[in-house]
This record gives C-alpha cells, sequence and structure tokens, in this order.
C-alpha cells in the first residue's frame, strides 16, 4: 500500500490479509489463493504488509476492550491515512469486526469478505473456471463459519461460489443458521478448551463425516484448522479441508 | 348477589397481588444499567410482531413449535371468553353476549382451541417427563424449574377440562329447558362430555355448571399471579423483550464509550495525561459485568423472560461437548440474583447489598467455554443472548480482575506488542508474498 501511495496509485481494493493469513502456514496458502485470483481477475489491489495489526477482534472477544480498541484505533488511523474505501478480507472475523465494530469508532469502509467478492468477480465475467473441473463428480460440503453466516447473514455467496465448481454440494445435518461451531471462535483458538467429554471440532467433524463428502470447504482460516484437525483425528485424510479461495483457484487454474 | 361480591372480591384480590408483583419485577429490573432504546421505533414494532405475536422464531423445531403455537392462538382466543365471564360475574347475567351475531360459532371456536391446547399439553408433558429429550434433563433444571414446567400444564389441562365441563352441564341444562340457561353456543368438543353428566339431576347439573366456572375463573385469576414468579412470565415478557431487542447483528459486541474516551485520550499528543478530571464526572462504572446491577436493564428484562425452553442449551457447541456452560443457566441464574437482590433491597433498604453475586452463581469455567457462535442467540425464539452477558463477564474478569487462562494472557502480549495473537514479528508479516 505505502508503494502504491508513493507512486499515486490508488488500489480498487485493500486486501486485509489477517494475522493467520500472514503467519500460519497453512492459511498462507489461502492467502496466496486469494492473492492469485485477485491478479488473475485483473483487480488492482494492496495489502498493508507491516502496516497491518490485529483487528482486536480475539482480545475483544476474551474480554480486553481496552487492548481492542488500542488496535481499532491504531488500525482506523492507518485506513483513513490511505483513504481506504473498499476492504476484502480472508478471515470472518476481521471481516465481522472491520464491517460491524470499526464504524462506531471512526472507520467506515466498505467491507466484503472474498467469498462475496470471488463471486462478484465471477458475475462480472472478470473470473472463469478452467476447462477439466478438476471438482468434477466430488461431493463438497461447505461449513459455515459463525462470523461470515449468523454474525452477518451470509449464507448465499460460498453456495453461490462452490457452485460454480461443478460438483455437488451436499448440506450438513446442521448449516446456514444452524451450523454448528468449529471450536475456534470468541479466542478458544488460543487457549486449551475447558474440561468437557470432547472436543467441538471432532463433534463438527461427525457432521463432516455423516454427509459423505470428500471436500470440506471452509471461508475462515480457523475454521480450516479445527476441521483439518478434525478429520486428521477421524483418521479420514481422504477428506480434503480448503478455503473456498483455493478451490476457485485450482478450478481457475491458478495454481 | 353473594357470588357478585364474591366474584368482585377475587378480581380485586388477583388484580392487586398481580399489581404488586409487577411493581416488584420493574425493580428487579431496574436494578440494571440504564441503555437507550428510543432508536428505530417502526423496526422495533416489526420485530415484536414478527417474533413475539407471530411467534416467527418457533417452529424452527416444527414438532415443539407447532403446538406451542396451538396453546398461543388458544390461550390468546379463548381469553376472549374471560370478558363474557367477567361481565357474568360482576352483573348476575349468564352469556350475556349470547345475542352478539356469531356468538354460536364463537363458543365452538373456544371449544375447538380448548380441546387442542389440552392435547398441546398433554404432549408437552410426554416430552417433559416420558421421551428423554436431552434439553429437559438437564441439571439446572432439577427441582422448582421442572416442577414449575409442569404445574403450568397441569394447570392448563385443568383449566380446559372446567371450561370444557362448564359448557358441557350448560348446554344438557338447555336442553332440559331450564330458564336461566336458554339456547346459546355451540358445543362441538363438550358434546362428548356431556355423557359424564347426564345422569344428573337439574341441581346436580347446575352445580357442576357453576362449580366449573368458578373453578376456570379463579384458576384463570390465580394464573395471572402465578405466571409473574415462574418462568411463565414469558407470555407477557415475551412483547416487551422482542421489542427492546439488539438490532445490532448478534456478531456484534456493544462498545465500551468510557474506554474509547480512555483511547482517545492516549492517543492525543495534547492531551493532558495528569489532569483532573471535571468536577462534575460521574463516578468511573464498572467494566464489565461482576454482578446483576452492572447489566443494563434489558439484559435482565431477558432473563425474566427466559421461559426455560432450552434451545439455546442444546444448540450451544460448549453444552454438546459436555462443558460446563449452559446458556439457559446463564439465564436462570442471572434471574434468580436479580429477584434475590430486589428481594434484600425491598427488606433492607436501597443501598443494602448480600446474598450471592452473579460471579458466585456463574462460574470462570462456564464463562471462558464460550465460543461467541452466537448459535444460543439464533436458537432463542424471543432473541434473548446469553453470549452476551458471558462476554460482558469476560470483561469484567479481564479488566478489574485481571484475571485469564494463562494462554490468553500470551495471546494479549502478542497482540500488544506484535499487533498478531501469535508471537511473530510484524516484519514477517508480507513473507507469504514471497515465501
Amino acid at each position: 500500500m505505502a508503494e502504491m501511495t508513493a507512486e499515486g496509485k490508488a488500489p480498487e481494493v485493500l486486501f486485509w490479509v489477517g494475522c493467520a493469513g500472514s503467519f500460519d502456514d497453512r492459511a498462507k496458502r489461502i492467502t496466496k489463493a486469494i492473492a492469485k485470483i485477485l491478479h488473475a481477475s485483473g483487480t488492482s489491489f494492496a495489502v498493508l504488509g507491516q502496516e497491518e495489526s490485529c483487528t482486536g477482534d480475539p482480545a475483544r472477544r476474551a474480554g480486553n476492550e481496552f487492548l481492542f480498541q488500542m488496535q481499532a484505533a491504531m488500525n482506523i488511523q492507518v485506513l483513513n491515512g490511505y483513504g481506504i474505501q473498499r476492504i476484502i478480507t480472508g478471515c470472518p472475523h476481521c471481516f465481522n469486526t472491520l464491517r460491524n465494530e470499526y464504524p462506531e469508532l471512526g472507520g467506515q469502509y466498505e467491507v466484503m469478505h472474498h467469498t462475496q467478492f470471488i463471486r462478484e468477480l465471477i458475475e462480472q465475467g472478470k473470473l472463469r473456471m478452467a476447462d477439466g473441473q478438476p471438482f468434477k463428480g466430488k461431493r463438497i460440503t461447505f461449513h459455515d463459519p459463525c462470523y461470515l453466516g449468523r454474525a452477518n447473514g451470509e449464507y448465499l455467496a460460498p453456495r453461490e461460489v462452490i457452485a460454480k465448481l461443478d460438483a455437488e454440494l451436499i448440506e450438513m445435518r446442521r448449516c446456514k443458521q444452524n451450523a454448528m461451531c468449529c471450536g475456534a471462535g470468541g479466542a478458544q483458538m488460543f487457549k486449551d478448551a475447558e474440561k468437557g467429554n470432547r472436543e467441538v471440532n471432532v463433534a463438527r467433524t461427525d457432521d463432516v463425516l455423516e454427509t459423505g463428502a470428500n471436500v470440506v470447504a471452509t471461508g475462515c482460516p480457523f475454521c480450516n484448522t479445527m476441521m483439518t484437525d478434525g478429520v486428521k483425528l477421524a483418521e479420514r485424510e481422504d477428506i480434503v479441508v480448503k478455503d473456498i479461495a483455493e478451490l476457485i483457484a485450482e478450478a481457475a487454474d491458478l495454481v | 348477589m353473594l357470588s357478585i361480591v364474591l366474584f368482585a372480591l377475587l378480581l380485586v384480590v388477583a388484580i392487586t397481588l398481580f399489581a404488586k408483583r409487577i411493581r416488584f419485577v420493574r425493580k428487579a429490573i431496574g436494578l440494571g444499567r440504564d441503555a437507550d432504546f428510543s432508536d428505530q421505533t417502526p423496526l422495533r414494532w416489526k420485530t415484536m410482531a414478527r417474533v413475539a405475536l407471530g411467534q416467527g422464531k418457533m417452529t424452527a423445531r416444527p414438532v415443539a413449535g407447532i403446538l406451542h403455537i396451538l396453546i398461543y392462538i388458544g390461550f390468546v382466543v379463548i381469553n376472549l371468553e374471560m370478558l363474557e365471564i367477567v361481565v357474568d360475574g360482576l352483573t348476575g347475567s349468564h352469556r350475556v353476549f349470547r345475542g352478539i351475531p356469531g356468538y354460536d360459532g364463537l363458543i365452538a371456536a373456544f371449544e375447538i382451541l380448548a380441546f387442542l391446547v389440552l392435547f398441546a399439553c398433554v404432549v408437552f408433558l410426554i416430552r417433559r417427563n416420558v421421551l428423554a429429550i436431552a434439553r429437559f434433563r438437564s441439571s439446572e433444571l432439577k427441582g422448582w424449574p421442572s416442577l414449575d414446567a409442569n404445574l403450568i400444564l397441569v394447570a392448563e389441562i385443568a383449566l380446559m377440562f372446567a371450561f370444557l365441563s362448564m359448557n358441557a352441564a350448560d348446554a344438557l341444562l338447555q336442553v332440559r329447558g331450564d330458564a336461566h340457561y336458554p339456547q346459546a353456543g355451540a358445543f362441538p368438543i363438550s358434546q362428548w362430555l356431556q355423557p359424564l353428566y347426564a345422569g344428573l339431576s337439574d341441581g346436580g347439573l347446575v352445580a357442576v355448571e357453576r362449580g366449573m366456572w368458578w373453578f376456570h375463573i379463579t384458576g384463570v385469576l390465580a394464573f395471572l399471579v402465578y405466571v409473574t414468579y415462574s418462568k411463565h412470565f414469558h407470555i407477557l415478557l415475551a412483547f416487551p423483550n422482542t421489542y427492546f431487542a439488539n438490532l445490532a447483528g448478534p456478531g456484534t459486541m456493544p462498545n465500551m464509550d468510557a474506554v474509547t474516551k480512555e483511547v482517545q485520550l492516549m492517543m492525543d499528543p495534547t492531551a493532558d495525561p495528569y489532569a483532573a478530571p471535571p468536577a462534575d464526572a460521574a463516578p468511573p462504572e464498572t467494566f464489565g459485568v461482576k454482578d446483576v446491577t452492572d447489566l443494563s436493564w434489558k439484559q435482565i428484562l431477558e432473563a425474566y423472560s427466559c421461559t426455560e425452553c432450552g434451545r439455546c442449551t442444546s444448540a450451544c457447541p460448549a453444552n454438546q461437548t459436555g462443558k460446563l456452560l449452559s446458556p439457559r443457566k446463564v439465564m436462570m441464574d442471572v434471574r434468580d440474583r436479580a429477584e434475590e437482590l430486589a428481594g434484600i433491597k425491598q427488606k433492607e433498604g436501597a443501598e443494602a447489598e448480600g446474598g450471592t453475586p452473579l460471579t458466585a452463581r456463574i462460574t470462570e469455567e462456564e464463562i471462558w467455554a464460550c465460543t461467541s457462535c452466537q448459535a444460543c442467540i439464533q436458537a432463542c425464539p424471543i432473541l434473548i443472548s446469553p453470549m452476551g452477558i458471558l462476554l460482558d463477564m469476560r470483561r469484567n474478569l479481564i479488566m478489574e480482575e485481571s484475571k485469564s487462562p494463562e494462554s490468553l494472557t500470551a495471546m494479549f502480549n502478542n497482540v500488544e506488542n506484535n499487533g498478531a495473537p501469535w508471537a511473530f514479528p510484524a516484519a514477517n508479516r508480507a513473507n507469504w508474498i514471497t515465501e
């Protein structure tokens, strides 16, 4: 972003990568897939790089309002400084915070989750699936992220994007509004679970297994981690867990 | 004449007890902090009409939902009959509205609904006590809560039976040409009860008819008072509760303005950090929720509105995986504490404290088990948010008590120092581009 500004250019969108997308090895692959899609569609975009900082979502949901607001204030200063208007995020937690919680603190942006943006690109004809669909005949199930679905009511965009894959979309017993959490939200990702009789991601993996799907599509790097672990624990490594961006990048032959 | 006086007395006693209890509950709800809901009035009415009046979320669980709607419609419609009962009671008339057009149809409709209510209540009793439905077997329902639920169902069955028996005896007396019982009403359901009473003398029938009439009206008035002490309060409070519902998405946490001020002060280079606060500044509020007095009054209203159906708990991922957390218990704890504290203040004065604070009822283990997935909010038929209370309690644990699981302290430190929840330097943020 700094470079573009120095050159006097303003990108169409800012790609908000998020902490997982920046640092987690698995999530970095999702980030790359999103970046490839943006490139292939001719979208002019920038990332903040070192100037990006945690939105504060995990701090806020763990009760640390002070830390959240410090992060928000810093990020808003950076975003407003660059005059950012349109943001796409690779993570529903960043998406929710930027979209719903920053406006009250002075950060007004049009924020889109990457599945929404990909849908837009496909609708506008800027992104086309390649011939010889790699997912033809596959059974895909979509795990709704809580902060894309319940928090923001977006159930359609990911499904419409998956529909372009020429695969069969099979819904889990609990989906959309009633989807079960992967267990990572509310800062659970960063702590051990309380005592119980099983892990949340293991319970959710049962829903996946019930569908007989070979691919679990996700829209959140944390869900991705949780579902990957769940499938591994169930010794079902034949089931692939991939973000929708990765599936699209493959189908559009961008890999 | 005596019966008119007796009836009037009964009415006055019931209304007085009801009003007194409402005043108490208002005080209990008023223990909470101020909150402003004067915005978006049209949307608020619409939400109430859809969710409470229209039962918009009930059928997410079809069996319980449809049966509930039967009882709801039955309750609302049959209570029209109460109007006639009250007028009859106060004037000594009998079926005073029998002259209005469509009266027979109305009575027939009441009967059919009464039967449906009876049927639904029987099914509900079976669901609660015979079928092993998990959400009715949770530990927080042991004792009073499950007795409360059963009492309500049995009372409703008894009331409907009395209503139908009254009609059956009345119809028999009508056929026998009793002067006080002119031809009125149609009885599609209670005709099947007539054989039960057909053997009685005229006097016996009058006794049954009057007895059932008194039982029904006394029962209804007693129920009116009972409801305010019970989980069944939802029949009234669901309406204000949905009106005052959170209109932001379930995933949006309310902003703490006091913290915003602090942060602005810190980021303002011209601010004087040592400046004395203005003399008229309000004393700082507790951060987050430690006790019911730190909740908003709306959150206490939610607790009084909760009917302990347990849809939240059965949808909660923490609860499903055997954790201690049950969102329903959170609401019950809030209500019980508000009730306790309001009682203490009523007895010992407004400044009095004591009893068991919320933090001793809702443990840290429960508070930290929440994944903030909002499934409880989605599941609640009347838009209650147990999650909101848990997250507010986290705010207190962190910002007042500095108590958090160790790994979360590390996460906070990382966010503060590296701008990420993990210990990676910000300089590496864009490494994915070249890797």
